[in-house]
């Protein structure tokens, strides 16, 4: 086996039985890039210097207890790095280098992570295939003609790609998991609260959460087990203690109840490859003595507006942030006021569906229409959120498909913004409610992958990988990229 | 037609916490420009705000000494647009769920108490500070200010005149200074109003179209301002005009108020990154038990307790900080009264003259006291006193001293004023004559000789007594 498609697990192994080095790995791992990085294009800033310089600290500390130390990872390009570019992938944000790291990023440096790099993604993460950014599209390892996903497309195509070990991603709307899903991996969004959010680049406030990708469950575990946790920067981070992921990834799941809400696995959006895919996945949890039943989310159709009208009226207030004023892109063109620099720069440094999210949600945020859409939003959010309290009064996890096809061709679909966001049909819906949820591969479609959602109670990160664990025992689905991957 | 005006203002207090209200940056006033910022008061990608728990306390406290009903449960909202001193495009404060809300300050003008309505008391973030250099085709940016907190106290339109509205200010500032949370200096920006002003038919029930004036740089600007107005919106009226809903800035340099802006619309959001601020009973009753005696009370007792006239009375307890000093030096002196004299009179004096203010005062209560005891034992005299006092002000020295070393002592010694004064009778002839011939005046001019003579010394009880005598023995 290669040392880039080494899992954390086993490369944590090697490095403790001192089989290999963390700079062997970190080398390896780069030259993996040099290889494929061409035609993938999962990554906006390599460091290679950085890297290799922190594989060699390590090296020298020979301590390798902490399973991420000396694992090379990438982080997406919206999760602030200390004198590493920083762009959220916008001209907006092109040269800008953060004077701190975000918070998940000083606990992997704590454990002696190697960062590779930053990753590719939609212009401040809205989008979902990766195509928004400012700089280059990113290609799907599986089918190089089609999208990895979004927004979070770059660190998804970079795992499944063994371009890094893990990567670290933005789930606002389903960017952590739709991407994994397009792509054969493992992401995990974790309960609102659950991981800081401070020095990841906001989008949406009430939603926006950071989560890790892997190549399979236990890795995630690992990671998610790093970042989690109580930040006193960040006020909404939760102060309930995080749990032992790893402890209990191995439990049995029999007699676990999992409800599968109808009105998301038949949707007409749902295709019928993915649609039998997820009943297979079903009839492994039968199998392994799950009861699983066909519930109802009785206003899931509401999901998708409410969503979009939270998106776009809380995106609206935090990207004012990018002004021009004191730091990021300013026009360099004449104007006549402050309103003419604020429409040239802002004109200039945002692409077009930013700007389309911005006059949108400037439009619901306006105090006449206030109540109308952002309010009512906020009481669909209250009654959805009850229609998933009352699920989980029967059932310990909910399952849906991660999305509602498998990764479409590039340049397909994206004229229409809203069009888009029905990817996120089943993801976004988990924001809204601040569930935490895990994607992983539960099949293919004509060869290419399918993901399987599992959604948890609020805070049951634990429960979610269990489940997770228990069904990826079952196959091969997620080592299977190494072999079918184009490159 | 007569006109009435309804006034209400809009007052922003700087509060004077240790640092500021979502970041750990110090609020020192007149710091290097920048140099005291950090990501999150900067609006840097990612930053969250950190509430500040001596801001809630500070403003509840002010909550609490307006009269305002506190809200248990309260939250901060988002004012979002685009300025170049406010760094994230959006102003944390509370918009829908308040702190504070129905209190009052009490004013009395023509001498008749009336209560000015405080309709909502909240907190928020400043912005930051522009500067425009004359002439110049930039401005510079300094956001030290960005972050500092604030508490907005939003008037009921109970005022109806200019000297309404200088009243309710002043009182304001006072109790805000009483209570320690901010020092309320309107020229350094740590207090700003916003005046919102119309006019109506006397008598009408109806408000009438109102119009606001922003950058007012003191409370002379504030009366000044709402005079104006008066005079702009009854013109507009009387000639059958309809005043416009807008916006308009103080010129302080030409004495009127120029338009800004119409009335646009506001886009606010709630804060979502901040929990509520939850207010109990107990940490409510704790802030409030921390507040001391307001002016108005305190004014009332010194009344009733030292007999003090209504007017020195509410010059005294204008300032907390001359309060407590008169109320010490009470301690060390029978007089309440005399001693409010000497407050009133020399110390207001000596305050104008230097422009200092009466915190920096260097001589202390007691030793205020022991100089009027030195005047009531006869050692010296009170026109003396007046010196003594200059000087101790001056120096802080104890008075015993000063009169010591400057050899101030009364002369009370009867030979010695005797002969003093038959010199002065011998080389006056023509006075002495005038007043044998019933010119009172030539007393006084003879006294005042005996005073030259002795550097004002002399015991003037003595002098009289005794020019009196030698004088008829001539």
């Amino acid at each position: 086996m290669k040392l880039h498609e080494l899992t954390i697990e086993k490369a944590n192994e090697l490095l403790k039985k001192k089989e290999i080095t963390a700079q062997e790995l970190t080398e390896d791992i780069l030259n993996r890039i040099d290889e494929c990085e061409s035609k993938i294009g999962a990554y906006v800033t390599i460091d290679k210097e950085g890297a290799l310089k922190s594989a060699k600290s390590t090296d020298e500390k020979a301590d390798f207890t902490d399973p991420l130390a000396g694992i090379p990872m990438s982080a997406k390009d919206n999760i602030c790095t200390k004198n590493l570019k920083t762009t959220c992938c916008s001209r907006m944000l092109e040269n800008f280098v953060p004077p701190y790291d975000a918070t998940v990023i000083s606990k992997l440096r704590e454990r002696n992570a190697i960062i590779l790099g930053k990753t590719n993604m939609d212009e401040f993460a809205i989008g979902s295939s990766t195509q928004t950014s400012f700089f280059h599209t990113t290609q799907n390892p599986w089918d190089l003609s089609r999208v990895p996903g979004g927004s979070s497309g770059g660190s998804a195509a970079a795992v499944a790609s063994d371009e890094c070990i893990y990567a670290l991603g933005s789930d606002t709307g389903g960017s952590v998991r739709q991407p994994a899903s397009y792509c054969g991996v493992v992401g995990l969004k974790p309960t609102y609260g659950r991981v800081s959010r401070f020095g990841v680049a906001s989008l949406a406030a009430t939603m926006d959460t950071i989560g890790p990708i892997t190549k399979n469950v236990t890795d995630c575990a690992i990671v998610l087990s790093a970042i989690a946790g109580q930040d006193s920067f960040d006020p909404t981070s939760s102060d309930i203690p995080v749990d032992n992921y790893l402890q209990k990834l191995k439990n049995d799941v029999k007699g676990l109840k999992i409800g599968i809400p109808k009105e998301l696995l038949y949707h007409e959006a749902v295709s019928k490859d993915v649609k039998d895919a997820v009943l297979n996945a079903i009839k492994v949890y039968e199998d392994l003595e799950c009861i699983c039943e066909e519930i109802s989310l009785k206003n899931a159709e509401y999901a998708m507006s409410a969503y979009l009208v939270t998106l776009a009226a809380e995106a609206s207030s935090e990207l004012g942030q990018y002004d021009g004023i004191r730091y990021g892109y300013r026009t360099s063109s004449d104007y006549q006021d402050l309103k003419d620099f604020y429409k040239k720069t802002r004109g200039e440094g945002f692409g077009f569906d930013v700007k389309w999210h911005i006059i949108l949600g400037t439009y619901l945020s306006d105090e006449k229409y206030y109540d109308k859409y952002y309010l009512k939003a906020q009481k669909i959010r209250t009654i959805i959120k009850k229609d998933f309290d009352e699920a989980f009064k029967k059932y310990d996890f909910l399952i849906t498909p991660t999305t509602p096809t498998t990764a479409f061709k590039i340049g397909e679909s994206s004229d229409d913004p809203f069009k888009m966001h029905m990817n996120d049909l089943c993801v976004s819906i988990v924001n809204l409610a601040g569930l935490p949820a895990i994607s992983l591969p539960c099949g293919f479609s004509k060869g290419l992958p399918v993901g399987l959602q599992i959604i948890g109670k609020a805070f049951d990160e634990a429960g979610i990988l269990q489940v997770a664990y228990a069904f990826e025992q079952n196959n091969d689905y997620h080592t299977r990229r190494i072999k079918e991957r184009m490159v | 037609m007569k006109y009435e005006s309804v006034i209400g203002l809009e007052v922003h207090v700087e509060l004077f916490t240790k640092t500021k209200i979502f970041c750990g940056c110090s609020t020192e006033f007149a710091a290097d420009p920048n140099t005291h910022c950090c990501p999150i008061c900067l609006g840097m990608p990612g930053a969250l705000p950190l509430m500040n728990k001596s801001v809630v306390e500070f403003a509840t406290k002010a909550g609490l000494a307006l009269n305002c009903q506190i809200a248990d449960f309260s939250r901060f909202d988002r004012k979002n647009y685009f300025y170049p001193d406010l760094p994230k495009a959006y102003q944390i404060s509370q918009f829908y769920i308040p702190l504070a809300r129905n209190g009052y300050v009490e004013i009395e003008p023509n001498g008749q108490k009336k209560r000015v309505g405080i309709r909502i008391m909240h907190m928020e973030e400043d912005a930051g500070k522009l500067v425009h250099e004359e002439g110049g085709s930039y401005s510079h940016l300094d956001l030290n200010r960005a972050g500092m907190p604030l508490i907005e106290i939003v008037s009921e339109p109970d005022m109806r005149s200019a000297e309404e509205a200088w009243l309710y200010l002043n009182n304001l500032r006072t109790i805000l200074q009483y209570i320690e949370v901010s020092d309320c200096k309107i020229e350094e920006g740590s207090m700003r109003c916003d005046i919102n002003i119309s006019l109506r038919p006397e008598g009408s029930e109806q408000l009438g179209t109102r119009v606001e004036v922003k950058n007012l740089g003191s409370l002379r600007a504030v009366r000044r301002a709402i005079e104006f107005e008066e005079k702009r919106q009854r013109d507009i009226l009387e000639n059958g005009g309809t005043v416009d809903g807008e916006t308009r800035r103080w010129d302080e340099a030409q004495g009127i108020t120029i338009f800004m802006r119409g009335k646009g619309s506001n886009r606010y959001s709630p804060e979502p990154n901040l929990s509520p601020i939850i207010i109990t009973d107990e940490w409510k009753e704790d802030i409030r038990n921390h507040i001391p005696e307001l002016p108005n009370v305190k004014k009332e007792r010194f009344i009733k307790e030292y007999g003090l006239p209504e007017y020195d009375a509410s010059i005294i307890t204008a300032s907390k900080i001359l309060a407590n000093f008169y109320e010490e030096t009470v301690k060390y002196y029978h007089d309440p009264k005399i001693i409010s004299n000497w407050i009133m009179v020399e110390l207001m004096n000596v305050l104008n003259e230097t422009g200092e203010g009466i915190k920096d005062l260097k001589f202390t209560p007691k030793q205020l006291a022991d100089m009027l005891i030195m005047i009531d034992k006869g050692i010296i005299s009170g026109k003396i006193a007046k010196d003594v006092f200059r000087e101790m002000f001056k120096t802080g020295k104890n008075p015993e001293d000063i009169v010591r070393e400057k050899n101030l002592i009364q002369i009370s010694d009867e030979a010695e004023l005797e002969s003093i004064a038959k010199k002065v009778i011998e080389n006056n002839p023509k006075s002495v004559e005038d007043y044998k011939n019933g010119k009172e005046k030539a007393m006084s001019f003879l006294v005042g000789q005996i005073m030259k003579e002795t550097k004002g010394k002399a015991n003037p009880q003595m002098v009289n007594s005794i020019l009196t005598r030698l004088l008829k023995e001539i």
